[in-house]
């Protein structure tokens, strides 16, 4: 009743990059809606997706752990070597200052510059001679610019002058004399003042050392290369191993699940395989357990049902034998009744004419416990529905000239054919016109056939006491009678409706009622043109136009249609809440759903204080294995990314001076 | 004297009953209750027709039909209480002419006799052909190339229908009318079946008939001549 209709609808003019993109989303959402269905589906794509995801998360966070320590550890052994160094350094460039005899010029500069870096040989530290006012006083080759020595340092040297400061920096070379460039490099600057006696006043000068951490930096990128293609092995590797774990798993718990399936799809012998003594052999065990359980309660309620069928079976043909003696010997009395007196002869005739009711009494409820039994079949041929309902209104006049009544027909002139059990759609329609003239008080019954391209209905209207409110869903309960005091005067056996409907039901049809009191009845017969299709909607409207309260059609709410594929058994007149319809439908007792469409009735009733019911009978066979699914939640992955801090570079020389004060 | 009616059926009563009606029509009866003397009261008897129930003590309907049938083409009619199981097909297949479900009316039941016993008073000669076979209708006899073909009445009838309208097809419903005396529409697997069990008789192979040729959808029709 809520099956939702979609409407699509172009764009206007310049709606081409509307729909283009609308196309593009379309896809965009398939595809997103696939993974979605995949994530949700897989537990193993999960576990292996969050393994991944910590385990990089850890792995990350060593890393960096690891890159600071060692970095720190090299860069502090760098220290404690070139400090010492630059100490003894400046000390002895002191030294030679001092022993100058007058105020030192370039060459002195260059040569005592010289002589320290010497000391170390070639690849050694740069060492540079600067003013305090930033000129260069002496320098080794290739020279450092005087961007090297960041100016915090140098003002700590001129604030704290007799103090050594470092300071980690990143080396600039001026261009050589033969124009080549040197690539700036990490490096450490340790630096500290000189003074040069100028007469009774002081030159003062500042002396660094430039030591160079290009390997420092070579080795640390080596550690780093290495931990992190480490690092991504592990995470790797721990991603198959999480893959294969959940596998070992999965795979039974899979297993599990087809076996399941494969067993509530009827083959009750599958089994699981019991291995080993762990938590899935338990599994299966129980599985196994509750398999055999089920699978003997079936054969029980099997073997209960044949009893059944076969106890229905043998009663039939323990009645039928001595019902024939009786009928015979009825008949033998009956031919020859003007022989006895009065008192007799009346007896002969009542006993004959209740023998007929006996007998279609009898032949109904056999036919009810037929379907009952699930027994009876459909022998569909293609047939013209004119035709039946010729044959049946035909075969009715009689009844309804004795009635006062015509029976009149609207019929198209095109052929009506429907794949149907003409046996089963001429007693339906038989007892439908039979009924209609029998409650139609003298009025004319009007028999309408319209066919659309996938159902015939064909409906049966009377003016005569019609149906109190509520009624119209009772009318096919088995023995129900409109009013229990009312004399019967055709002696219809009670059955005839509830057998009409079984037999719709059969052809995957549908029958209802409406009427209102005093205003008729209408019953109403769709059926498929396809043997088994499903009917959307009937070809002809349950309640008539010339009802006499108009307001029923919104009242009874039409049109009816399927609820859901699978919850197909539960009916009513108004549009329920789907939620019930399908708990109607899961329960699949007729009972159960006529009990709660009845009520539904009733609320309608007072809701609308129509006089008109109606009761449509969505008559399919109500699958067991029917099952609703509870629209999962899409549990949304909520393994929040943590998110790695942004690894630094480690190795890199801070640029911030770090101050070592000499101890 | 119409004819001669043995009754096998296991209810004392029913058979009692039955003998009483058909009595009261002019035909003269015999009761058998069990399954194994069916046979033997048959052959002592010689009746023209035996009503048979399906259910009996000791041999079961359907053999007690088997074995009268082997021995001759007299009509059997089948008394059965269960109407849509497989039982009146494996009744009919067994060799029974037709049918009557329980509870059923004294007056269907002789209509039934009387339909399986009617026989024309003086047929007049007549030579029917049909595929290769040459039908003398007075003679009661089917010949093909010379040699006879033995039928039941019921067989010879429903060929007999067939050919003396090659041209026509009969579909279902007319065969019961014209063949059985069904005056309405009645199941039509009598029909069916007996179609087998001619054409297991009269054809070459019964898997491609020529004599009595299917035409889909409407009937049955005689092969041509």
């Amino acid at each position: 009743m809520t099956s939702g209709v979609s409407v699509e609808r172009a764009g206007g003019p310049g709606g081409r990059l509307a729909r283009a993109l609308s196309t593009a989303g379309v896809h965009v959402l398939r595809a997103w809606r696939r993974v979605v269905y995949v994530w949700q589906r897989s537990l193993q794509l999960r576990v292996v997706a969050a393994t991944l995801t910590l385990s990089f998360a850890v792995v990350a966070l060593l890393g960096i752990t690891l890159t600071r320590q060692i970095t720190d550890d090299l860069l502090k052994q760098q220290l404690d070597t070139a400090v010492p160094y630059a100490v003894a350094g400046i000390g002895q460039a002191q030294q030679q200052l001092n022993n100058l005899a007058d105020e030192p010029d370039h060459a002195d500069r260059v040569q005592i510059v010289e002589d320290l870096a010497a000391q170390d040989g070639e690849g050694g530290p740069a060492v540079v001679m600067l003013r305090p006012d930033g000129g260069t006083a002496a320098t080794t080759t290739p020279q450092p610019a005087d961007s090297t020595f960041p100016a915090d340092l140098r003002a700590r040297i001129q604030e704290e002058p007799d103090q050594l400061w470092w300071a980690y920096t990143t080396i600039e070379f001026l261009p050589g004399l033969g124009g080549e460039q040197l690539e700036n490099q990490p490096g450490m600057v340790v630096g500290g003042q000189v003074r040069a006696p100028v007469g009774a006043a002081e030159e003062i000068f500042e002396l660094y050392y430039v030591f160079s951490l290009e390997e420092t930096e070579q080795t640390l990128g080596i550690v780093r290369t290495a931990l992190w293609t480490a690092g991504l092995l592990v995470v790797l590797l721990l991603g198959a191993i999480a893959g294969l774990v959940t596998r070992q798993v999965v795979t039974p718990v899979r297993m599990a699940a087809s076996i399941a399936g494969r067993f509530s799809a009827g083959r009750l012998s599958e089994r699981m395989t019991v291995r080993g003594k762990d938590d899935m052999s338990k599994l299966a065990m129980s599985f196994n357990q509750m398999a055999g359980s089920l699978q003997k309660q079936i054969a029980e309620l099997e073997e209960l049902s044949r009893i059944q069928q076969q106890f229905a079976s043998d009663v039939s043909h323990e009645l039928r034998t001595p019902l024939t003696t009786v009928r015979m010997a009825a008949d033998v009395l009956h031919e020859s009744r003007e022989d006895f007196d009065p008192v007799v002869q009346r007896a002969a005739e009542l006993l004959q004419a209740q023998l007929d009711r006996f007998e279609a009494l009898l032949s109904d409820l056999l036919e009810i416990s037929r379907f009952d039994a699930g027994v009876a079949v459909l022998n569909a041929e293609s047939v013209d529905m004119r035709d039946l309902v010729y044959s049946v209104t035909d075969s009715c006049n009689q009844l309804a000239g004795r009635r006062g009544s015509e029976v009149r027909i609207e019929i198209p002139a095109e052929p009506c054919v429907a794949e149907i059990d003409e046996r089963r759609i001429e007693r339906v329609l038989r007892n439908l016109v039979i009924n209609a003239i029998e409650h139609g008080e003298g009025r004319d019954v009007v028999v309408r056939v319209v066919a659309n391209d996938q159902a015939v209905a064909v409906g049966i209207r009377d003016y005569g006491v019609g149906l109190k409110p509520g009624e119209a869903s009772l009318v096919f309960h088995r023995f129900w009678r409109a009013d229990p005091a009312r004399a019967r005067t055709t002696g219809g056996t009670g059955l005839g409706l509830a057998i009409s409907l079984e037999d719709a039901r059969l052809h995957g049809g549908w029958l209802q009622a409406w009427g209102e009191p005093g205003g008729g009845s209408h019953f109403l017969l769709t059926l498929p043109r396809t043997a088994g299709d499903d009917i959307v909607a009937s070809p002809l409207p349950l309640i008539p136009h010339d009802a006499m309260d108009d307001s029923g059609l919104s009242g009874v709410g039409s049109p009816y249609q399927r609820v859901a594929d699978d919850a197909t058994d539960g009916w009513s007149a108004e549009p329920l809440d789907l939620t019930e319809e399908v708990m109607s439908g899961a329960a699949g007792a007729a009972n159960a759903d006529r009990d709660t469409t009845d009520a539904d009735d009733g609320d309608q009733d007072e809701s609308t204080g129509d006089a008109a019911t109606a009761a449509a009978f969505d008559v399919d066979v109500p699958d067991p294995h029917a099952t609703f699914e509870v629209a999962d939640e899409a549990t949304a992955p909520d393994a929040a990314e943590p998110d790695p801090d942004e690894p630094d570079t480690p190795g890199d020389v801070p640029d911030d001076s770090v101050e070592v004060r000499r101890a | 004297m119409k004819g001669r009616v043995l009754i096998v059926d296991d209810d004392t009563a029913l058979a009692e009953m039955l003998g009483i009606v058909l009595r009261n029509e002019g035909y003269e009866t015999s009761v058998v209750t069990r399954g194994d003397d069916a046979v033997q009261t048959y052959r002592e008897f010689k009746p023209d027709l035996v009503l048979l129930d399906l259910m009996l003590p000791g041999t079961d309907g359907i053999d007690v039909c088997k074995e009268i049938r082997a021995e001759s083409g007299i009509p059997i009619v089948m008394l059965t209480a269960k109407s849509d199981t497989v039982d009146i097909v494996l009744g009919l297949e067994a060799g029974a002419d037709d049918y009557v479900v329980k509870p059923f009316k004294p007056k269907e039941l002789v209509a039934r006799v009387r339909a399986r016993l009617r026989r024309t008073d003086d047929p007049k000669p007549e030579r029917l052909e049909i595929g290769e076979l040459v039908i003398d209708v007075a003679g009661h006899s089917v010949k093909r190339n010379g040699t006879t073909i033995s039928l039941t009445p019921l067989e010879f009838d429903l060929l007999t229908c067939l050919a003396r309208k090659p041209w026509q097809v009969f579909s279902r419903e007319e065969l019961l009318e014209r063949v059985w005396g069904y005056r309405h529409a009645a199941d039509t697997r009598l029909v069916n079946v007996h179609v087998q069990r001619l054409r297991s008789k009269v054809e070459k192979d019964a898997e491609n008939p020529e004599v009595i040729v299917t035409v889909r959808g409407v009937g049955y029709k005689a092969g041509p001549a």
